[in-house]
């Protein structure tokens, strides 16, 4: 079954549109949260996360911050 | 041992990883991240083919163009330390060391810190290098730019649509950068311009709460929720020890994008080229490439 995926990201920032094509390229689904225009998901993504930075990618529970394609790989066994 | 390592993936390094695949060269791409400073771009009117494009919109281009060759590439890697012995270089990564008989340094440019207390605990908690990444988690909040150039400029603009206030900390006695810039963020109604000021120390809480500056001698304290540091970039050649650079950290190249080292050769913002561009780095990529080609060849013979 597969993992659900939520990323946490804003709509200018380059790292975070990479970070969703890549998933997209590998076929993995994902739930987009635009922190920059909710700001309910930018508390959540701060809370799940410690920080502020975008993206933040969480893997069921696994919160994976910036797009670091070893950890994604990883944890979805791509 | 390979023929050649580059290091770097961004304009300069994929471009020479294109030409060195053409010239079936065997070789090894070591990079932290694949787009370098290209990826944190906005948007590109100066490519030429692509009237306007975004920068990450061109580095998934120049990654599908580099992916066609099926290049050895080991990302997330930094390269800390490069020597030669004999005629072997040796590369020092976080991971490993590789053996080539050719380098070409193509590591670009990296945001210079202010190294100031509370910068690194801050960092990615109200504190960040990158206005258009992190912009839009500030809406409505009170805003610092620290920096007086272009960069800082540009910060500044983007926030000013996004921000209830932007603050310009600018240790110089006026703003600098392009007239036409500088103009539209002195309008700016809701902005704030501090010359002749230095950020002491970032405070705060879980996050950033302000800033402390000294101001024409007077230490003054501003509340703010974001800070962007725009004070310019230093070039990634640290690792590159022996090599002869500029004042300005910069690896000295000839035309032929030699280094003081036989065998080392360098591409891009990383170099003392005068122009810092995505189109002169990706030109600069290709010329190393052709002269290491050149330069293993000698060596064949």
């Amino acid at each position: 079954m597969a993992k659900k995926v939520n990323v946490y990201s804003t709509s200018t920032c380059p790292f975070c549109i990479r970070a969703k094509q890549y998933l997209k390229d590998n076929n993995i689904e994902f739930v987009n949260f635009d922190v920059g225009a909710d700001h309910a998901k930018a508390e959540e993504m701060m809370k799940k996360s410690g920080q502020m930075g975008v993206p933040v990618i969480d893997i069921e529970g696994e919160i994976i911050v910036g797009f670091d394609k070893e950890k994604i790989r990883e944890s979805l066994g791509i | 041992m390979y023929e050649l390592i580059i290091i770097g993936a961004g304009p300069a390094g994929i471009t020479a990883a294109v030409y060195a695949a053409r010239k079936k060269m065997n070789f090894l791409v070591i990079t932290q991240d694949i787009g370098g400073q290209a990826a944190w771009s906005g948007d590109i009117e100066n490519y030429t083919g692509y009237q306007f494009v975004t920068g990450p919109e061109l580095v998934s281009k120049f990654e599908e163009h580099m992916r066609k060759y099926s290049i050895d590439t080991r990302e997330g890697e930094e390269t800390i330390d490069l020597e030669k012995a004999g005629d072997v270089i040796r590369v020092k990564t976080s991971k490993a060391v590789y053996e080539a008989k050719a380098v070409i340094i193509a590591s670009g440019k990296v945001s210079r810190e202010l190294g100031v207390p509370g910068e690194k605990e801050y960092k990615n908690k109200g504190l960040t290098y990158c206005a258009t990444c992190d912009g839009p988690l500030f809406a409505g909040k009170d805003v610092a730019v620290i920096g007086g150039g272009n960069s800082a400029l540009d910060a500044a603009l983007q926030l000013m649509k996004i921000a209830r206030r932007v603050y310009i900390i600018n240790n110089t006695p006026k703003l600098g950068g392009d007239p036409v810039m500088r103009e539209k963020v002195e309008a700016g109604p809701a902005v704030t311009v501090c010359n002749d000021s230095t950020v002491t120390a970032i405070t705060g809480a879980k996050m950033v709460s302000g800033i402390r500056i000294t101001r024409n001698g007077k230490a003054e304290s501003i509340p703010v929720e974001g800070i962007f540091i725009e004070i310019g970039l230093v070039p990634n050649s640290g690792f590159a020890r022996g090599l002869d650079k500029n004042q300005h950290g910069e690896i000295r190249i000839n035309c032929k994008n030699e280094t003081s080292l036989a065998g080392v050769f360098a591409a891009g913002d990383v170099t003392d080229v005068p122009e810092k561009q995505i189109i002169i780095a990706a030109g600069e990529g290709s010329k190393a490439a052709l002269a290491a080609f050149k330069y293993i060849s000698h060596l064949r013979n």
